[in-house]
């Protein structure tokens, strides 16, 4: 597959960056906005989609590496886990992080600690998670449309050839 | 006054499906249906849930329409070459 033009190129050079932008804050505002880590890591996961269109599979499918998707998808994983079993002193899912009622009748004060304790943090796995996860799932039907490529032209093919 | 954009929303939405059906060519196929989820999208936050909005934006419009041109453009190949045993 070939690159399209140039204009196409460069407007989807400047506007991946700005929907890794716009997903990242959709995925941190994520629990007091519209919006949370699925519908941001969706957007952000829209980087991929843009350079997949505009440069074509080869040139895109050389210059990323699956196993950094595939380490976000562990490391969203583990973080999500790892929040989950961090209140396991009360229950599973326990806010451990959660303003009391005092501080939070007394006006609020709780410094870097978002407000809605571990729900913010959890949304920011989940949308490094499906980050890596749509990205993979893009990158995945690109490589199976070279594979089918590769069949037409006559290769010999085995079940495992990339 | 709000019947009157639900009555437009909901009028675009089913012209775009219309189209989506009815086209020949593939690829204004594929650009009706992002437009169908962009209204879509649009319907559900006029109907006050931005959340599904949001999604239905990102995934409906921005990532299946990225998908179904990677396939279109795979099968545009495909047909051009001289005849794959795959079909």
């Amino acid at each position: 597959m070939k690159p399209l033009s140039i204009v196409v190129r460069t407007c989807c050079d400047m506007f991946a960056w700005f929907m890794v932008v716009f997903g990242s804050y959709v995925i941190i505002h994520g629990d007091v906005t519209p919006g949370g880590g699925f519908q941001g890591g969706a957007i952000v996961a829209t980087f991929m989609a843009l350079l997949l269109v505009a440069y074509g599979g080869e040139k895109v499918l050389s210059w990323v590496k699956f196993s950094f998707y595939n380490g976000l998808l562990i490391v969203g994983l583990l973080l999500f886990l790892l929040f989950g079993f961090s209140g396991m002193a009360n229950s599973f899912f326990y806010n451990f992080l959660a303003v009391p009622e005092a501080v939070a009748l007394a006006g609020g004060a709780h410094g870097i600690i978002p407000p809605s304790g571990t729900i913010a943090l959890m949304d920011i796995a989940v949308g490094i998670e499906v980050t890596g996860g749509l990205t993979l799932i893009l990158l995945y039907m690109f490589k199976g449309t070279r594979m089918f490529n590769l069949i037409e032209m006559g290769g010999e093919t085995g079940h495992d050839s990339r | 006054m709000t019947e009157y954009l639900h009555l437009f929303v909901l009028l675009v939405l089913i012209i775009s499906a219309f189209y989506a059906i009815w086209f020949r060519d593939l690829l204004s196929s594929i650009l009706a249906l992002a437009a169908f989820s962009l209204v879509l999208s649009l319907e559900f936050y006029i109907l006050q849930a931005p959340d599904v909005a949001i999604a239905e934006a990102a995934i409906g419009a921005g990532l299946s329409t990225a998908i179904y041109l990677i396939a279109l453009r795979a099968c545009g190949r495909l047909k051009k070459g001289n005849g794959g045993g795959l079909r």
